[in-house]
């Protein structure tokens, strides 16, 4: 038998459901075939359920004048402007504090994650307590504490600490004089972006040199002495184009001014405060990544500690440090949602909120916040690619 | 069918089902209780005490649907909804009826798809200040931070009226009226601002009542009723009736106690308690439907009285007293 | 010198090392004042010490209160517990009828008496047992704790509540999560297009988006999907949207221990002819599955921690039932005493899940 076949070719029969590329193309078909079916079950079931409620659908709602106030509002915004403008003074006081908070987690996470390596014992294991006691904690938890100990830490407007008599702290935010720019103002900026300009070109420069001739120049002196300088002089030459309104105590509340209101404090401080806390342990994790020989080597060539880790451990340290860093800044954006519990208008506050509750609409209000928020997720990922991209490119 | 048969199925399998559909009352009747939306806790209206258990005068718009529907003023389950949750929840079927201190309004009656099925509460929203601020009128309010819920008519209201009086004004919304009542004690508002009824319930929360006043001024109209979807007439008329049974049981002067001895009065009471006439029969429940909310709930003035009449809350009836006594509260005759 | 001259070069043995090297004084100069600026953030450290700690410990223990049974016996001034102390019971179970609590207590004891074994590493059933876990256990669990059947009283998904409906949620969350982010995972590197795409679309559209905007659908929006007349209960709802949003995390851990395979695994396993889902489920998967342990951990904490919104739709777990309860007339004023209890219960389970799973991080390196 077996030789009766081992003297031909061997005859393989290929059944369709056995070639892998057939297998492949009806897998595939059978998925796109379920997954669009399924989304016109359930695109055919909603639209019958609004149509049977007479439930109003379409985006006309966006048009609609609004008719309720928003306590901050970072562009003109009143009573009488549209949903539209509504959903925008939301969408970026959403940006306002993730951008904030990215910043300020950054910075004290990158704080707390080297003092956990410090070789003092009490300052790495105050840091490790601060990372087990922050990460642990739900943030809603976090949120509600912060909010109500900053409402109830500080005084009522009447009794106002008082900075210098310009700048204001109670229980409805702090009061900062706002500046008025008069004529001739807009020089002080042009100093400001030509200031700006001659920073980045010395800097290459110095690069330049540095990489050619060894010599080192020091860019940090000149570049502040460049962008406080520059539009000082201005300023001098366009005789203080400048004033401030100062915030006054009138009736209730002080007027004029700016106001930092205490919701945004608190929503950025514990955003800030939590996520700190997980990226302090990225920073550790990531800075441990890199081998002790590295330090070695560098103090061998005569560099401290400082340059050690500026221009050695972290770049190294960055690249490990930045994938999980880019999830942490969407969950912070993410998280900001939470606002709503506190009252501060950012988009799912003021859109998913309010105005869906005036126009009833909840199909097209969900679906834009999704939209919305997951566009700032694509963008933060795709920003933070480029960045992990170009710190690769560094690599020697 | 099969579409229907197979997505059961999943349900079944899940174990745990609710249904709801164009035909409401066969629906509530087969699942054997009213899903009723109602506050997250709100004295008065709807609140649940430390067991678990709900009371309040919109409660008992639903405990009496059930006892005309089930002659079981117990087969009621509560869905809490916030504010801004309770239109989607009521249009997507998640809940029977709303029965939240919700205002009846144009956009709501209109483009939310819904029904107001009567007014069980005539509001009016009002202003709740510290005493020591010394305001006495709602006009000395000028420069005041305002604190509110979002997703309400209040939230409307107060922008109108500041603005119609050329008062300057700071507005703090939050999600739960729990959250506005901590927030205001902490001092972060000089005004807290709700329906009147709200307030006086809201202030018993605070951690002094008696230093807090509410002013005089009502700046809006808030009538306030239980809701259904649109395009669903039968259950429309449940709703409706089961508030005008509680409503003319209080004319006629049948209450819970005496409900027995009114039998077989007058032509009216007669009619009132399904002994006469096949008013339960045309409503699609049984036909005592209205002695048996009676009995079971009370009527309109036994559960205000019950409710909100009582301390700490001690809201008199006001406009909300009957027709006949000088109030605006009128149902339609069974007949 | 006459000493020194005794030894030649090289022999002398080992001095003991001055006795401000070792022992409490060289701790101490080593750890807390190796130098100047190491003084300076020492004295600095202690400061803040002082600071924060004692004024805490007198308020949560030397100034508190603990016994009683009504907000009269506060009067230390410090913490009152006593407000935590009578509504235990209430933020344990929610408004599950008091005397049908047993049924939670059992089921978790059950549970956690099917898990100890789990852990123990002479264990020889373990792959039996944790079918019975995944497959049997959730099944007793829900008709001990809905009840309607076995002479059970029925208990509506409304009257759970407290930290039982937390964990219910979290655990029912992660575990339904799991099969589903597999799938998810594999189909992200899958090599069929519209299989990838669909996976990577999935995946990075819950990620994307806040889990509140996604507990908002499932809690009411929901029955809109649906054909009239089929509808879910609330809780159930709200679990599927958390594990939905949470499979989403666990497909990119589990892609991640995938991706830590060496090629040459899987080109082995192909190489000896064994189909796609053998060789996943023999070769590639219990290797990346022991990698991802510290990953799906770290899954776990944050769904427990994510639990706390579902307070936003309106079902009352653990912070939800505290928050309601000091809204009680009875209690007004003691909120932080609720919120503190809160945090420490959370930080209590989070943080020994998280030493948990650094254990495990030790314990695989060691592999290596």
């Amino acid at each position: 038998m077996i030789k009766e076949e081992s003297a031909g070719p061997p005859t393989v029969i290929t059944r369709p459901w056995n070639n892998p590329k057939v297998r492949s193309i009806f897998f595939q078909a059978v998925l796109l075939i379920v997954v669009v079916s399924f989304g016109m079950y359930i695109f055919g079931n909603t639209a019958a359920n609004l149509e049977k409620q007479g439930i109003a659908t379409g985006f006309r709602f966006m048009g609609t004048t609004a008719g309720f106030g928003i306590i901050t509002h970072l562009i003109e915004y009143s009573e009488d402007s549209s949903y539209g403008r509504a959903f925008a003074v939301g969408l970026l006081n959403t940006l306002l504090v993730a951008f904030t908070g990215i910043i300020a987690a950054t910075i004290i996470g990158v704080f707390i994650g080297i003092a956990r390596l410090s070789k003092n014992w009490l300052i790495s294991h105050l840091a490790m307590v601060y990372v087990e006691i922050f990460r642990n904690i739900p943030l809603l938890l976090q949120i509600f504490f912060w909010y109500f100990a900053v409402l109830r830490a500080l005084p009522a407007p009447k009794a106002s600490l008082n900075f210098a008599d310009g700048v204001f702290v109670n229980n409805r935010g702090i009061y900062l004089p706002s500046a008025i720019y008069e004529e001739g103002f807009s020089l002080v900026i042009w100093a400001l972006v030509i200031a700006i300009i001659a920073v980045l070109v010395m800097t290459r420069w110095a690069h330049k040199r540095q990489d050619a001739t060894g010599q080192q120049f020091h860019t940090i002196y000149y570049s502040i002495g460049l962008l406080i300088g520059l539009p000082l002089l201005a300023l001098v030459v366009t005789g203080f184009p400048l004033s401030w309104e100062i915030p006054e105590l009138k009736g209730f509340n002080f007027v004029g001014g700016t106001v930092i209101i205490p919701e945004f404090i608190a929503l950025w401080v514990s955003l800030s405060i939590y996520t700190a806390s997980f990226i302090a342990e990225i920073v550790r994790a990531g800075v441990q990544a890199v081998s002790h020989g590295q330090t070695e080597a560098s103090n061998a060539l005569g560099l401290t500690a400082g340059p050690t880790l500026r221009l050695v451990i972290l770049p190294q340290a960055l690249r490990v440090i930045i994938p999980p860093l880019s999830s942490q800044y969407l969950n912070l954006t993410k998280n900001s949602s939470l606002a709503t519990a506190i009252a501060y208008p950012e988009l799912v506050s003021v859109f998913t909120g309010t105005i869906l509750n005036q126009t009833g609409q909840a199909v097209e209000i969900i679906s834009i916040t999704m939209a919305v928020y997951l566009s700032i997720s694509l963008s933060i990922s795709a920003f933070m690619n480029w960045y992990n991209a170009k710190m690769a490119l560094v690599e020697r | 069918m099969n579409k229907i048969t197979s997505t059961v199925m999943m349900a079944s399998l899940l174990a745990i089902s609710a249904s709801t559909s164009a035909a409401t009352l066969d629906d509530v009747i087969g699942k054997g209780f009213v899903q009723c939306g109602v506050s997250q806790g709100l004295p008065g209206f709807s609140q649940f005490d430390d067991k678990g258990n709900w009371s309040g005068v919109d409660v008992d718009i639903c405990r009496a649907m059930a006892a005309a529907i089930f002659n079981d003023s117990e087969a009621v389950k509560y869905t809490p909804l916030s504010a801004k949750e309770r239109f989607t929840a009521l249009q997507s079927g998640e809940i029977d009826v709303l029965s939240r201190n919700t205002t009846w309004t144009a956009t709501r009656d209109t483009a939310l798809g819904l029904n107001f099925a009567g007014v069980n509460y005539y509001d009016g929203q009002g202003f709740l200040v510290r005493k020591d601020l010394g305001v006495n009128d709602a006009l000395e309010l000028g420069g005041a931070a305002v604190c509110t819920q979002t997703g309400t008519t209040t939230e409307l209201n107060v922008s109108d009226y500041f603005r119609a009086n050329n008062l300057e004004y700071t507005i703090v919304a939050y999600e739960k009226a729990d959250e506005v009542v901590a927030a205001y004690d902490a001092g972060r508002c000089d005004v807290y601002t709700t329906d009147q009824s709200g307030l006086y319930a809201q202030r018993t929360k605070l951690k002094d009542p008696s230093a807090h006043k509410v002013l005089p001024n009502v700046i809006s109209k808030e009538p306030l009723g239980p809701v259904v979807r649109q395009g669903d007439d039968q259950w429309f008329n449940v709703t409706r009736w089961s508030l005008f049974c509680m409503i003319n049981a209080e004319e006629m002067g049948v209450t819970s106690k005496n409900i027995k001895s009114k039998m077989g009065g007058d032509p009216a009471t007669k009619r009132l308690l399904g002994e006469e006439g096949s008013f339960g029969e045309n409503l699609g429940v049984s036909p005592t439907w209205c002695a048996n909310i009676v009995s079971q709930v009370g009527n309109y003035g036994e559960s205000f009285a019950r409710n909100l009449s009582v301390p700490p809350l001690n809201i008199s009836r006001g406009v909300n007293e009957l027709w006949s006594k000088g109030g605006i509260q009128y149902a339609p005759p069974i007949r | 010198m006459a000493t020194e001259n005794q030894y030649l070069p090289g022999l002398h043995p080992d001095l003991p090392p001055p006795p401000s090297e070792i022992g409490v004084i060289g701790w101490l100069r080593h750890n807390l004042l190796a130098s100047k600026t190491d003084i300076f953030l020492t004295i600095f450290a202690i400061y803040l010490i002082y600071l924060l700690i004692p004024p805490v410990i007198s308020w949560a223990f030397f100034n508190a209160d603990l016994i009683g049974n009504t907000r009269e016996a506060c009067t230390s001034g410090g913490a009152c517990w006593v407000f935590i102390n009578v509504r235990i019971g209430q933020f344990m179970y929610g408004f599950y009828p008091v005397e049908e609590r047993w049924r939670i207590d059992i089921t978790f004891l059950l549970l956690v008496a099917l898990m100890i074994p789990m852990f123990i590493d002479s264990f020889r059933y373990k792959a039996w047992l944790g079918a019975f876990i995944l497959l049997v256990f959730p099944v007793i669990g829900f008709y001990l704790l809905a009840g309607g059947s076995f002479g059970l009283v029925v208990v509506d998904t409304p009257r759970w509540g407290g930290l039982s409906l937390t964990l219910i949620i979290a655990i029912v969350g992660i575990v339904a999560s799991f099969p589903i982010g597999l799938m998810l995972a594999l189909g992200r590197r899958s090599k069929m297009p519209a299989v990838s795409a669909f996976c990577t679309g999935f995946i990075e559209l819950w990620r994307g988006v806040p889990l509140i905007t996604v507990l908002f659908m499932s809690s009411v929006m929901f029955p809109l999907f649906l054909p009239d007349g089929v509808n879910f209960d609330k809780l159930v709802r709200a679990l599927v949207g958390v594990t939905l949003f949470s499979a989403a995390y666990m497909a990119e851990t589990v892609r991640g221990g995938l991706q830590a395979i060496p090629r040459g695994q899987y080109e082995a396993a192909e190489a000896l002819g064994l189909s796609y889902w053998k060789y996943m489920a023999f070769i590639v998967l219990p290797q990346a599955l022991k990698h991802v342990i510290p990953g799906i951990v770290g899954n776990f904490i944050g769904l427990f921690k994510d639990t706390t919104l579902v307070l936003i739709i309106g079902l009352f777990d653990f912070l939800g039932i505290v928050q309601a309860a000091s809204t009680d007339p009875k209690w007004l004023g003691y909120s932080i005493e609720g919120y503190v209890f809160c945090a420490f219960v959370y930080w209590i389970f989070c943080f020994s899940m998280s030493q948990y799973s650094q254990s495990v991080e030790r314990k695989l390196h060691t592999g290596h």
